[in-house]
């Protein structure tokens, strides 16, 4: 069904190309009023399509926009489309709404900066191409939104770019995402050419049909699987999974609103987004959806096992993120695509409203993120005290809350999917173990914050404390939001059927909504189901529990002995496992290396000397040799004109060559009469016919005759005469006379 | 008299204005030697004018003759102007457009 969806990116964009060109121009207050209008606007069209003109589209396949023919060539024809189904329409949802809030955040958080139309320009354009991500009808499309959002994840992370650590933290998210991005580009062409189409539906439906375009084998496995396998590295570069995740904590050098809503709500869901929107591709292959799941799994508890010896208030947060972005993957790679998206939304809500909790707290502590430095932050800022604490609950999967829900549904699908069949079963108990780890890991660090942050008696300085205040109202209004979002949006998706049969039925609404996008919810059974609710609560408080014998009020007795018992590991563990040296060790240095041979071989040898130096010389010489007849004196002008000129008027005033020669019997007769040139009248002709230097005959006609006497050889030389300029040519021949 | 006379000194007179233009540093000079040049030109075209009883000749003389004001006008004029800015009229010596 046609319907105008082009609306809804157009908002954010109209604002950021506003405020971007105008925006110095513009009193600070339009700033923020133009930017959140835009994108409330959006969300409130995002809301009336997705309730108001889905509903009627579903069987149609959603609603479609085609805003222009991009491309048509041969057999590619590529529109500037977007369709919303039921997938695309939750995610636009999620990301107005969330950007909403953070947009009214900023107008508080950001109220102290002298760029503040770049910072609302900049988040305008990242939610827009957001929503040209997520509403794109094709790879292309969602490529353009893909890349634009690495664009705003760039700019924002260096927002401050006067600080050279941001400016860097900038280009390494950047860079790392374009390896991922290279992935995405290889499984495009891939693709595109195994379907020749580019078109998502058009892709889709012939993986559904399960084509054998896509099935052939390539390097014993199908097309399909390399194609999936390649466009899980884009996703594991712009969701920070392993081996891609470095750039996700560094990124939080960005203001905290960027945290939140791009680096954690949005823009690092965009990868779970992609493999669920491609849903079809993947299940055409088990080993690609096993990979999905290990890496989601293997992140998952890595980067929670990180988070645990963290001290930076949002580099915890950061972990975190990586951590529940692997829980994600795990649920789509578990075939059942909306328990995936539904911890995205849940952790949308959550870690947005934790990463603007951050945000109050650095605030209230004057900018340092520092937890060794907090505590006792309870009494002194209430409200985000109160949010954190709901969105902790969330997070760590306490009973009834989202996260409780989301999670659990994620755990269970994977310890229930058949997908991977008989030789890879194993994939599936095992992710499902692993994050039953990962979420006590959760539990750990994410309560260690909390205590850390709030609870004990506050270790920062004097100065410092004097200042500690609640955020302004503009900060906690969104804040409690969220809370609200993050306590009640998993009864959007209650797990089916656990209540069926009993008065007490809530549907899984979500589930619902997703159906015809991404397939029937994964069937679990009521035992898998309820053990995993009663095992993840366990793990939930046991984690909190845990948390709280080992910094509750603040580093207690057991953690300083643990720290001291085994104090290389913790240093490990703080190090990130030094995974970056790592990297830096194995790629960068390496690519520095053969980067500055190929400057001193190529660079300076090659280009420089040959291909720049010979040219050069050969222009040089050319040039010094031009330069001679060019040497700026008018008079030596004049005197190689002059001279020309007389060299023409001798050239034209010359008599003709005298041609032809007859030879008679017993003489020769010598006709030089070559016809007329231009001072061909009155021209006088002297012969020599025996080259004794005296002329024989002479007068005006071109013949004369003359007998010799004795036989030899013999020179003859006719002279022709203009008499009226003077000028000569003559002839000199020879002749055998027998 | 004949009108090749009149052309051999029209050639000669030519020759020296040529040799002037080419050969003199001044550039007053060197306006001068134009003016000799082109009045060599106007003799021959009076030469061949009576020679041949076209009256052509003369009418193209008039035009050289104006020409050779106005030319002698800016000529001056861009010299004049020259010698403000540089104190100088010496060929040799005025290259701002050379290197």
């Amino acid at each position: 069904m046609e319907y105008s969806l082009r609306l809804i990116p157009l908002l954010p964009f109209a604002g950021a190309a506003l405020l971007f060109f105008f925006g110095r121009a513009l009193r600070r207050d339009w700033a923020h009023i133009f930017a959140t209008l835009a994108i409330a606007g959006s969300c409130l069209a995002s809301a009336y399509a997705f309730f108001s003109a889905l509903p009627e589209a579903r069987e149609a396949g959603g609603l479609h926009d085609l805003v222009w023919t991009w491309m048509s060539s041969d057999s590619l024809k590529l529109d500037l489309g977007l369709r919303m189904d039921a997938l695309s329409g939750v995610m636009c949802l999620i990301i107005t709404f969330i950007g909403t809030l953070i947009h009214v955040y900023s107008i508080g958080y950001m109220s102290h900066e002298k760029d503040y139309a770049r910072f609302f320009s900049y988040l305008n354009l990242f939610c827009g191409a957001m929503l040209v991500l997520v509403l794109g009808d094709s790879l292309p499309v969602l490529f353009i939104g893909w890349e634009g959002v690495g664009l705003c994840s760039y700019l924002l992370i260096g927002f401050w770019y006067q600080d050279k650590a941001n400016a860097d933290a900038g280009k390494k998210a950047f860079i790392t995402n374009r390896i991922g991005d290279f992935g995405f580009l290889m499984g495009m062409f891939l693709l595109f050419e195994a379907t020749g189409s580019l078109n998502i539906p058009d892709i889709l439906a012939l993986a559904q049909a399960k084509s054998p375009t896509l099935l052939m084998t390539i390097w014993s496995q199908p097309k399909a699987f390399w194609a999936a396998l390649f466009l899980f590295i884009g996703a594991t570069g712009k969701s920070a999974q392993v081996p891609l995740y470095v750039w996700l904590p560094d990124a939080m050098a960005g203001p905290t609103p960027v945290s939140a809503l791009i680096h954690a709500a949005t823009m690092v869901t965009a990868g779970v987004y992609m493999v669920a929107r491609m849903g079809a591709l993947y299940l055409l292959s088990p080993p690609a959806m096993a990979i999905v799941t290990l890496v989601g799994a293997f992140t998952a508890l890595f980067a929670a096992i990180i988070g645990f010896a963290q001290n930076d208030f949002k580099k915890v947060l950061a972990y975190s993120t990586v951590s529940q972005l692997g829980f994600m993957f795990v649920g789509v790679g578990t075939s059942s695509f909306g328990t995936g998206i539904f911890h995205l939304l849940t952790h949308a809500f959550f870690k947005a409203g934790l990463f603007l909790c951050a945000g109050s707290v650095m605030h209230a502590m004057s900018g340092s993120g520092d937890i060794t430095k907090m505590g006792g932050l309870r009494k002194l800022v209430p409200w985000t005290h109160g949010v954190f604490l709901v969105c902790l609950l969330a997070i760590i999967g306490a009973p009834l809350f989202s996260g409780f829900f989301s999670k659990d549904s994620i755990i269970s699908a994977a310890l229930a999917t058949e997908i991977y069949g008989p030789d890879l079963a194993w994939v599936g108990k095992l992710a499902g173990v692993m994050l039953f780890v990962a979420a006590l890991g959760t539990a750990f660090y994410m309560s260690r914050l909390y205590f850390l942050v709030f609870s004990g008696p506050c270790r920062a300085d004097e100065e410092t404390r004097r200042h500690i205040h609640e955020s302004p109202p503009e900060m906690v209004a969104p804040l409690v939001l969220l809370a609200v979002g993050a306590a009640l949006s998993g009864y959007l998706g209650f797990p089916g059927g656990l209540f069926d049969g009993t008065s007490l039925h809530i549907p899984n609404l979500l589930a619902e909504w997703l159906e015809p996008s991404v397939g029937h919810e994964l069937h679990v059974s009521h035992l898998v189901e309820g053990g995993t609710m009663g095992a993840s609560s366990v793990l939930a408080f046991a984690g909190l529990g845990l948390a709280w014998v080992f910094y509750g009020g603040g580093y207690r007795e057991p953690v300083k002995k643990f720290a001291a018992a085994v104090p290389g590991v913790v240093s490990l563990v703080r190090d990130k496992f030094r995974v970056d040296e790592l990297y830096g060790f194995l790629i960068i240095r390496p690519i520095r290396a053969l980067s500055r041979g190929l400057f001193l071989v190529v660079d300076r040898i090659l280009i420089d000397r040959i291909l720049v130096g010979f040219p050069v010389m050969v222009v040089d010489v050319f040039g010094r040799l031009a330069r001679s007849f060019q040497p700026g004196d008018a008079q030596r002008y004049v005197a190689v004109f002059a001279i020309g000129i007389a060299a023409v008027f001798y050239m034209i005033t010359r008599p003709p060559k005298p041609e032809e020669i007859k030879v008679k019997v017993d003489h020769f007769a010598v006709d030089a009469d070559a016809g007329q040139g231009l001072g061909g009248q009155d021209l006088r002709y002297f012969f020599d016919f025996d080259g004794d230097g005296v002329f024989d005959r002479s007068g005006p006609s071109p013949t004369a005759h003359f007998s010799y006497e004795g036989n030899g050889t013999y020179n003859i030389n006719v002279v022709v005469q203009d008499p009226k300029w003077g000028t000569i040519r003559n002839l000199k021949t020879k002749v055998t006379v027998r | 008299m004949p009108t090749f006379n009149y052309l051999i000194l029209s050639f000669i007179l030519f020759l020296i204005g040529t040799t002037g233009v080419i050969l003199r540093r001044n550039a007053l000079i060197v306006l001068m030697s134009i003016e000799l040049q082109l009045n060599a030109g106007n003799l021959a075209f009076l030469a061949f004018a009576r020679a041949l009883g076209d009256q052509k000749g003369n009418v193209f003389t008039f035009f050289v003759i104006a020409l050779a004001a106005a030319e002698a006008a800016v000529g001056l004029a861009i010299l004049v102007g020259i010698f403000r800015t540089r104190q100088t009229v010496n060929l040799d010596e005025v290259t701002l457009m050379k290197r």
